[in-house]
């Protein structure tokens, strides 16, 4: 049944000020819509540019369950295309990345195509003679999405023509992965290995409304966290210093005070970020080497103040978390409405001592693996909130922390850091990117 | 005197202290040094500067197994099982005079929890040492043959 299709009005009703309907998170019908509306309304990370270090480099991915296709073209350019021959709809590209050489070639009927995607042969190309081919779909070549930016690395794409640009779209959010890329004492970072993947029986949006929830961690995680922390007291004996691990582990169970006075900053379209005083992330140890590194790079103030910026995570709305103290990207990547593939990168920071890679490596693993017992704590509340929220005893789901009346949405703003703003403020830019090419599209139909 | 044997017979009793739920006996097979090593790479050399699924020394297992019991570990109620059908191990060294043991041993590992039962496929290589008349596990790497797949919570040990 159709309740929401091109029904503006009946979607925006999901989103209150300060609750959502448990629809958003269970309804198959709202799931294809935002694969219809918000996905290609929004801009997606497709990949990072040093995945694609030579020419005939390329990724695939899926822009909500679009499979894409990014190349470096023989002129340095990078291109995104949808991810299918024109001639029969075969993936031009079965693998997360390769090197093609100088063209694609389709493995059905070898029509090739040069890395910009045009069309570059066709096997007895005879017989289209006199066909009109010319006029034809498919000899335009691989469909490209024409709105792609490559911001210091990072590429990002939106399938439909019409939407805000990318400027408009992320704004002054784009400095945490200015601070993540500047991190490197050369500025650049590098994809070097393959992400942890982990399959999630839940709703996208949960995992993203997570990465800002401050009030979790000290409950959900006491079990892994809280475990390693009195292991770790239990154990150290005469030794003085903190092992990785448990510097990565003990600041998930800092208390609702410290959560408070670190801060949230949101920003317009549904980007956000915790941990701006400080954050989890403040009180790892020095690595040798890397501050003189830093200060030889950028000058004393300016390694500083980069090294100063330890944000907790940064929601790039609607589905990645950056995260540029430990220089990691979350993929929250929708499958079906109750199932969710999260991939997440480590970016090694090109010039900097190994310790760091590894340190992020570490936490990669302690916190976003299927086999990470942070992970195992989050996941069992997923999985309960996607059980749950099909009885009928209250069909809304509560994000009133900390809200005030008349609050404004697309505004720039630091709270205190156990509110839940910033996921009001994600539901704010969902019904928004859900619907903004919706009544356009129901007057062409009429 | 450590033989070919005696190893086979130490990657059955720790198979079967896993299934049984003894975790302290099995954490008592380890070296104070040992690890637990699941790559995420094919052939993987380096556990520190490659990704793994896991890398963990002892006190990182012990929060593990501490973790299992937990009042608050909400993952484990209900609490999860776990199932290893081993093939015979192939042993790769046994030179007692050097003190150096390793096997090698294809297996299929099931991990259950409510009405949910996974099952997974590959190799567990075993490095172990000589400590008095016992062996113990320096190093324990269990590679998946599909590393690479995006996996569901996997709770227990392999």
């Amino acid at each position: 049944m159709d309740r929401y299709r091109n029904n503006a009005f009946a979607l925006g009703e999901l989103v209150r000020d300060a609750e959502v309907h448990r629809d958003v998170y269970v309804d198959p019908e709202i799931f294809d819509l935002e694969m219809e509306h918000l996905f290609p309304n929004s801009w997606i990370y497709v990949g990072h540019a040093s995945q694609l270090a030579k020419p005939g480099d390329f990724i695939t991915a899926n822009i909500g369950r679009q499979p894409v296709l990014a190349s470096r073209h023989t002129d340095g350019s990078i291109h995104v295309f949808y991810n299918r021959c024109p001639h029969k709809g075969v993936k031009i590209a079965s693998e997360p990345c390769g090197n093609t050489g100088k063209f694609f070639r389709c493995p059905y009927h070898a029509w090739s195509f040069k890395t910009d995607g045009s069309l570059l042969a066709i096997p007895l190309k005879k017989g289209y003679e006199g066909t009109g081919f010319g006029d034809a779909r498919a000899n335009e070549g691989l469909s490209r999405v024409r709105n792609v930016v490559v911001h210091r690395d990072f590429i990002f794409a939106q399938l439909n023509d019409n939407g805000v640009s990318f400027e408009n779209y992320f704004g002054e959010s784009l400095s945490t992965i200015d601070n993540m890329v500047d991190r490197s004492p050369e500025g650049k970072l590098a994809v070097v290995a393959a992400p942890i993947r982990y399959m999630h029986t839940c709703n996208w949006k949960m995992l993203v409304e997570n990465q800002t929830d401050t009030c979790h961690p000290m409950v959900a995680h006491e079990s892994s966290a809280g475990t390693a922390v009195k292991v770790w007291k239990r154990e150290q004996g005469d030794s003085t210093e903190t092992p990785m691990a448990v510097q990565l582990y003990g600041p998930f169970m800092s208390p609702y005070e410290f959560y408070e006075q670190s801060g949230i900053r949101i920003w317009p379209n549904g980007h956000g970020h915790t941990g701006v005083a400080n954050s989890i992330h403040s009180n790892y140890s020095d690595i040798e080497g890397y501050l003189g590194q830093m200060v030889a790079a950028y000058g004393e103030t300016r390694a500083h103040e980069i090294l100063g910026e330890v944000r907790h995570n940064t929601v790039y709305f609607p589905n990645i978390m950056v995260k540029g103290a430990v220089q990691i990207l979350r993929n929250f990547i929708p499958v079906a409405v109750d199932k969710t593939l999260v991939e997440s990168w480590v970016y090694r920071l090109v010039g900097a001592p190994d310790k760091l890679y590894e340190r992020a490596l570490m936490y990669n693993r302690f916190i976003n693996a299927p086999t990470s017992i942070v992970g195992h704590d989050d996941l069992e509340m997923y999985e309960r909130a996607q059980e749950g929220l099909k009885s009928n005893g209250n069909q809304w789901v509560n994000l009133q922390r900390l809200h005030e009346a008349g609050e404004q949405a697309d505004v720039t703003a630091v709270i205190n850091g156990t509110s839940e703003r910033q996921m009001r403020n994600q539901f704010h830019a969902w019904a928004k990117f859900m619907t903004i090419d919706m009544d356009k599209r129901v007057e062409a139909a009429e | 005197m450590i033989t070919e044997k005696t190893i086979t017979d130490f990657i059955y009793r720790e198979a079967d202290l896993l299934d049984t739920m003894q975790w302290q006996a099995w954490l008592d097979l380890f070296h104070p040094e040992g690890r637990y090593w699941m790559p995420l790479e094919w052939q993987q050399q380096d556990p520190v500067l490659q990704p793994s699924l896991m890398y963990e020394d002892l006190l990182l297992l012990k929060v593990r197994v501490e973790r299992l019991a937990g009042e608050r570990t909400f993952s484990q109620k209900p609490k999860s099982r776990c199932h290893h059908l081993l093939q015979a191990p192939l042993i790769v060294t046994c030179e007692p005079a050097a003190g150096m043991f390793k096997a090698r041993t294809s297996y299929i590992y099931t991990e259950t929890r409510g009405d949910v039962l996974e099952r997974f496929s590959g190799w567990a290589s075993h490095d172990l040492v000589q400590v008095g008349d016992a062996l113990k596990i320096r190093l324990k790497r269990v590679d998946l043959v599909n590393f690479d797949a995006p996996f569901g919570n996997i709770q227990l040990f392999m």
